[in-house]
């Protein structure tokens, strides 16, 4: 099972012939990711390592089956590259590219929401199923196989997560680093959504921090449609209020997106919040034995 | 990145939105050329990054070019919570018959630009928001479908502005501040006040104008506006040094990978009783030569006692970082500066052979992220 990747994932790269598409591109695949693509305008034909690589996301659909496209292309032309992979049909899209500007993000936000399009990032780390695909830039090394969903709005903090868990001998379903942006494909709720719904995950942690209002309508969704356990983790309690904490959805604007706030909202539907990630994963820990 | 009202106007201005003639000034002298250049009584005003400006006394009539220059005296270098006054815009007084106020804002929450007008204008919007919720429209524009000429129609009538000469005015400066909104990708264009003339003019008094960091490439001409003496100087020279910083109020300068991770260690460091001095991603990279240069940026804080390196390796590789420590050490004077490290993931092995093989004493290795804020705070504590 796992979410949004798994065994029957078939990744086209974006970008797969620069320099960092090429260089997770290839990771993910020896990982184990079915990597059957590349896509870049004017190098159709050639290939990397044996990766065939298209001029058009569409070939790379009818040529080599496609069905979830990771991008790794610049800024200015990753909303390009989003608008083609769906359009293309592709049904999961994940977007690492950071600096995408908001208002480019916020009409493509509006056009695949109505598509059914499964969207992931932009500014995120990428989705991993251990031992099954991985997606992106996440060390898939860190973290193993089991029943803890995690998701997260940023990088190496859930990767510090992971791997508290994984000395604690918790393993995952999925991990998913929805991104630190103001305008992202998915929030916690379309994720806490498809966990709910996944069999294999049998807890869920979610991994906010300050800004925006993603955790606080989380908070109601668990309470609403959530069955299993939730635990929480929030950064930034020590946050100024009106500076960008290096994500660009990271800010505190008046007295609205502080990490109180959220964890009251969390606390308050019954939600436990961890002080620090050494505390988080032991509470996994306690509910998961 | 936060424009000055000046620079607002000149982007209102480029889309139509009326605003009052006016000069920039930098002197007492250049306030008072700039008075007898627009003629009659002007008003001379702060340009600061922050509110409350006419409450601190940023805001002066002046009825003359001698009493320009006297208001401009008073105002240069007036400390507004924590903002040096630097920039003076000499703008032509406005007879003011009525207030209103307009905004457009980027609505995280709905994912939608989000419309705000209310005639009651002039004071603090969140004010109206609570104590009048119903004199206050809201209206959200869908981003593909754009601006619609009822989009104006429903915040004039819903606001309750009545005369038909008034009502066709703020339409047409609605549809053009979307404009505004949409073309220099702002997240925030807000007027406060806009205004009514007694002969029935409307326009724009105020001005307050937020882009977006990542769409600026599109715009050199505003990038360029930025005043790198408006922020902090040590947030200026981490902007020079592309060292993601941000300047907080305590002793242990904080360096962490990753801007999560990075605010989450600052809260752990808090957590262990400490004060954090800043907030810096040391970025994906984690180059030696991305470590000195934020290396550099955390010790200009003269607060600094002692250092925690938090690093979590994905991308960015352990040994880089160890290397980069050294380097730094090699390269700045840290003699003062206990350095705690802590080293996880991609190559954390190798990299703490390379720090335990220098044998450096002022190198403190600590196995965890609790326990290496923990030790940052006592040494802070033992340096102070």
């Amino acid at each position: 099972m796992a979410i949004i990747l798994d065994n029957d994932t078939r990744l086209v790269v974006a970008g797969l012939t620069g320099s960092e598409g090429r260089f997770h591109g290839l990771r993910n695949r020896a990982y184990g990711t079915n990597l059957v693509a590349g896509v870049t305008p004017g190098k159709g034909g050639q290939d990397v390592e044996g990766v065939p690589v298209f001029d058009t996301v569409a070939d790379a659909v009818t040529e080599a089956g496609a069905n979830t496209s990771l991008i790794f292309v610049p800024a200015r032309f990753a909303v390009d590259a989003i608008y083609e992979a769906v359009d293309a049909g592709i049904g999961t899209v994940i977007c690492i590219t950071e600096h995408i500007p908001a208002h480019d993000m916020l009409r493509a936000y509006t056009y695949f929401r109505g598509k059914g399009t499964t969207m992931i990032g932009p500014n995120c780390p990428g989705v991993l199923s251990p031992g099954k695909a991985n997606a992106g830039i996440i060390p898939a090394e860190i973290f193993s196989e089991g029943g803890v969903g995690l998701v997260s709005r940023s990088g190496t903090l859930t990767y510090q997560i992971g791997h508290e868990l994984t000395q604690l001998g918790l393993g995952n379903s999925t991990i998913v680093g929805i991104g630190g942006d103001p305008v992202v494909g998915s929030s916690f709720v379309d994720v806490l959504e498809k966990f709910e719904a996944d069999a294999q995950t049998e807890l869920i942690v979610l991994v906010g921090e300050i800004g925006g209002d993603e955790e606080e309508k989380a908070a109601a969704y668990v309470a609403e449609h959530v069955t299993k356990p939730v635990l929480a983790y929030i950064a930034g309690f020590s946050a100024p209020p009106g500076k960008t904490m290096g994500h660009a959805g990271a800010i505190i604007s008046g007295s609205s997106g502080t990490a109180q706030g959220k964890k009251e909202a969390l606390e308050a539907r019954g939600i436990a919040v961890g002080t620090t990630p050494t505390e988080v994963a032991q509470m996994v820990a306690e509910r998961m034995e | 990145m936060d424009l000055y009202e000046y620079q607002g106007k000149d982007l209102f201005r480029r889309v139509g939105i009326p605003v009052s003639a006016g000069r920039l000034a930098t002197t007492p002298e250049e306030a008072r050329t700039a008075a007898e250049e627009l003629g009659g009584p002007v008003v001379v005003k702060a340009q600061v990054l922050t509110g409350g400006r006419g409450k601190a006394g940023g805001v002066k009539l002046a009825d003359d070019p001698a009493d320009a220059e006297a208001k401009a005296r008073d105002i240069l270098g007036l400390d507004i919570r924590g903002h040096v006054v630097h920039t003076l815009w000499i703008e032509k007084a406005s007879d003011i018959e009525r207030e209103y106020y307009l905004s457009i804002t980027f609505d995280r929450g709905a994912k939608k630009p989000l419309f705000m007008f209310t005639t009651q204008g002039g004071v603090e919007i969140e004010q109206v928001a609570e104590e009048n919720p119903d004199a206050l429209v809201r209206l959200h524009v869908d981003p593909l479908a754009g601006f619609q000429p009822w989009v104006a129609r429903r915040l004039v009538y819903g606001g309750g502005v009545e005369d038909p000469s008034e009502q066709k005015q703020i339409a047409a400066i609605v549809e053009r501040l979307y404009r505004a909104f949409v073309e220099f990708d702002a997240m925030l264009c807000e007027i406060n006040p806009l205004i009514v003339t007694p002969e029935g003019e409307v326009k724009a008094l105020d001005s307050k104008f937020t882009v977006d960091d990542s769409g600026l490439f599109r715009h050199p001409d505003i990038a360029e506006w930025r005043d790198p003496t408006a922020a902090d100087p040590i947030e200026t020279f981490a902007r020079e040094k592309h060292v993601t910083y941000v300047k907080l109020d305590g002793d242990v300068g904080v360096l962490a990978n990753g801007a999560g991770l990075g605010m989450s260690t600052v809260d752990v460091v808090a957590h262990a009783g400490g004060r954090p001095a800043n907030f810096c991603d040391l970025g994906g990279g984690g180059s030696a030569e991305g470590v000195v240069d934020a290396l550099e940026v955390i010790t200009r804080d003269e607060q600094v006692r002692s250092i925690f390196f938090n690093i979590f390796g994905g991308i960015t590789r352990c040994d880089e970082v160890a290397r980069g420590i050294l380097a730094a050490l090699e390269r700045l004077d840290m003699s003062r500066y206990p350095i705690v490290v802590r080293l996880d993931g991609t190559n954390a092995e190798e990299g703490r052979r390379i720090l335990a093989d220098a044998g450096r004493e002022d190198i403190h290795p600590e196995a965890t992220m609790l326990d290496g804020a923990r030790r940052a705070v006592e040494l802070a504590g033992a340096a102070a």
